[in-house]
């Protein structure tokens, strides 16, 4: 038990960090809501060593730190619509037991954009958004099997926990 | 990688095509007007025609030039709404989350946008 804590404050740091590292990377390629996911990483290790609750409190825990230190009240509302439909729907992949851990991330990075353009639409009461929806669709698969493939190699060496 | 990934990547691709391609179709029709709304509310329409600089509500500044509009100033902390591409195709959309600033393209006479709003 006392290890466990140990590795989820460990997972939440780097979660935090990656979060961080994301901000510093300026790709801007004129349309909002493109960007690699690199905490994602970070909820599949944890998904997939520790449990469904952990990977949980560790995406509103982590939304929750890097949105007061980077964002704003905004982006955590974003955040957490995206990070919390995404967990969700890779969650219920991995229980279907059907997709490796790369068809799982695939999925969690095109509902995380899904979920925060849902919330956009919301709160701007406009369906001007779904303008987006073809692009962050396409740019959310493609990051998603670029960080599917890293958990995987990283779940493979880190059997120890 | 299992063979349902390879399934799965082809459906989501499929999903964003379809998406795309019904966009084109409905982008396609003749671009008229922008229309900008604040937190829901419409601001203003202009003519995508006239040259014009618009301020709306000291927080944003759109610029119409040849037909296309841009965002060149907002006071939002993260600018993403600056950087976003120039638009002037029938459907396209800059947004100022922060701001709450929405604006779209929208056709002249028969604007698609407001039949599928409704």
């Amino acid at each position: 038990m006392k290890t466990k804590v140990a590795y989820f404050g460990v997972f939440t740091a780097l979660a935090l960090i990656f979060s961080y590292v994301e901000t510093l990377i300026p790709i801007h390629l004129g349309i909002p809501g493109i960007k690699l996911g690199l905490a994602n990483l970070i909820v599949l290790l944890v998904l997939f060593k520790m449990g469904t609750k952990e990977a949980y409190i560790l995406t509103v825990v982590r939304i929750l730190l890097a949105g007061f230190l980077f964002g704003s009240m905004f982006s955590i509302l974003y955040s957490l619509a995206g990070g919390l439909v995404s967990l969700t729907g890779m969650w219920l992949l991995k229980n279907i037991d059907k997709f490796s851990i790369v068809g799982i991330s695939m999925v969690g990075g095109v509902l995380h954009n899904i979920g925060q353009l849902v919330v956009a639409g919301f709160v701007l009461e406009t369906f001007g958004v779904i303008y987006y929806f073809p692009v962050l669709f396409v740019s959310g698969t493609l990051t998603g099997i670029l960080i599917g493939f890293i958990a995987g190699e990283m779940l493979k060496r880190l059997h120890k926990i | 990688m299992r063979k349902n990934d390879f399934i799965l990547f082809a459906f989501l691709l499929l999903i964003a095509a379809t998406g795309y391609l019904l966009y084109a179709k409905l982008g396609n029709r003749e671009a008229g007007m922008v229309r900008v709304s604040v937190d829901g509310e419409v601001f203003g329409t202009y003519s995508l025609k006239e040259d014009k600089e618009i301020v709306i509500h000291d927080s944003n500044i759109i610029l119409i030039q040849d037909e296309c509009v841009d965002m060149i100033e907002a006071d939002c902390p993260d600018q993403i709404c600056v950087k976003h591409k120039i638009i002037s195709k029938n459907l396209e959309t800059i947004v100022c989350l922060p701001n709450k600033v929405v604006v779209e393209i929208v056709g002249g006479e028969n604007a698609v946008h407001d039949a599928l709003a409704n």
